[in-house]
């Protein structure tokens, strides 16, 4: 279930949005208690309260006093402008390191791509 | 229940078992009690649970003594390898017993465990398999809710299936009845995660003392060509350094920053985290981690 190459917080955080990019998880819907998180994963349920707090930080969940964690309105267009920032910087040029380093020239990357994008 | 350990010192004839301990736990948490053999873990928790009387220093549970005080006492559970907490008789005997003993007792609680585990209740304790003996102790651990609860090496002899039950029933009984919880293991990298704060002990004397995430952010791995390592990590704390050819990776003990990071990033070095296992082992071993 875990990489090991991150706090497992990290990673329930991340988990949580994925799910919001996917709308696997909807706006205003309420997520699992930190409890739940915490009996599914087998950790401590201070951890997994650790990856709500940092997604209420984030803006990412809210919330309801008494009643449990929710998913922000407007999570889902947030977490996407956020990914579109750094999208070059974190998907594509390692990309193109990586093609580089193993000697694929970048016009087949690109032909492929352009190839995507007719499907 | 509120822990504080002062200068606590134990001695049998020659040998020092606990050499000047101090620490605070605020309780309602559920600690790690991390060292090797010898290191004083189960010196410790018997002081704690007043099975033992310490040689100098003081511990206070909520603010008062142990040695020789029945009302706290009774609210303290310390279940060991030794047994001597279920070996009475048959298990429905033990059951009995502890319900005497424990005013939270939870019977209905203690019979669920039992079908967990598979227990029979009208055999006898002492002709169980190691893992049912264990087993045995989890159930009444568990059961008696006592608001300081400790294992010390409670798994010995339980396999995988029963290893888990025994992780699942804890945590949710403890998010149920939260308590001050203390384990004591050597198997760190499958229950360090239930874990709120480790404390390591080593030769009586404590180590460290850190919420898990903490301490876990304070190994890094420094991996990538071995000159390149040596310049970067100069300076800081190497706890070990392993090379594979040209390649090496340092582990490191301490915070690291952005600062750190972004230079790390430039010198085209790969950082990743450190096991807690890892940890423990370099700050068990190593004299310059101290």
């Amino acid at each position: 279930m875990f990489d090991d190459r991150s706090p497992i917080y990290r990673q329930i955080a991340e988990r949580i949005k994925a799910d919001v990019l996917n709308e696997t998880l909807k706006a205003d819907e309420q997520v699992m208690s930190t409890n739940q998180y915490a009996a599914f994963y087998r950790i401590n349920p201070a951890t997994a309260a650790k990856a709500f707090q940092q997604l209420v930080d984030e803006g990412v969940l809210y919330k309801k006093r008494g009643i449990g964690m929710f998913i922000s309105p407007d999570a889902r267009d947030m977490l996407r402008a956020r990914r579109k920032e750094t999208f070059f910087g974190e998907v594509v040029d390692p990309m193109v390191a990586e093609a580089r380093a193993i000697g694929i020239p970048l016009g087949d990357v690109i032909n492929r791509i352009e190839e995507l994008e007719g499907q | 229940m509120r822990i504080d350990v002062q200068d606590l010192v134990l001695r049998y004839d020659t040998v020092t078992a606990l050499d000047g301990l101090t620490f605070g736990l605020a309780g309602g948490k559920i600690y790690g009690l991390l060292g090797r053999n010898g290191s004083g873990k189960t010196s410790l928790l018997s002081i704690l649970a007043a099975f033992r009387r310490q040689t100098a220093g003081s511990v206070r549970v909520d603010g008062r003594p142990v040695f020789e005080n029945g009302a706290v006492t009774s609210r303290i559970s310390l279940i060991r390898e030794s047994g001597e907490a279920v070996d009475i008789g048959t298990a429905e005997e033990a059951l009995s017993y502890a319900e005497w003993l424990r005013p939270d007792w939870d019977g209905d609680y203690a019979r669920e465990l039992m079908e967990t585990f598979r227990i029979e209740p009208k055999k006898n304790v002492r002709s169980m398999s190691r893992g049912q003996r264990s087993a045995m102790g989890v159930v009444v651990g568990l059961a008696s809710r006592a608001p300081l609860t400790m294992f010390d090496e409670t798994y010995l002899g339980m396999d995988v299936p029963a290893r888990r039950a025994f992780y699942d029933a804890l945590l949710a009984d403890y998010m149920a009845h939260p308590r001050t919880i203390i384990i004591s293991t050597h198997l760190i990298e499958e229950v360090s995660p239930l874990f709120e704060e480790v404390l390591i002990i080593d030769r009586g004397r404590l180590v460290v003392h850190e919420e898990t995430d903490a301490l876990l952010s304070r190994g890094t791995s420094v991996t990538g060509p071995a000159e390149r390592v040596e310049t970067f990590t100069e300076g800081m704390t190497v706890l070990a350094t392993e090379r594979l050819g040209p390649t090496a990776s340092a582990m490191v003990y301490g915070e690291f920053g952005e600062e750190r990071r972004k230079r790390a990033a430039e010198a085209g070095l790969e950082l990743g985290p450190v096991a807690m296992q890892d940890l423990f082992v370099h700050l068990t071993t190593a004299e310059g981690a101290r």
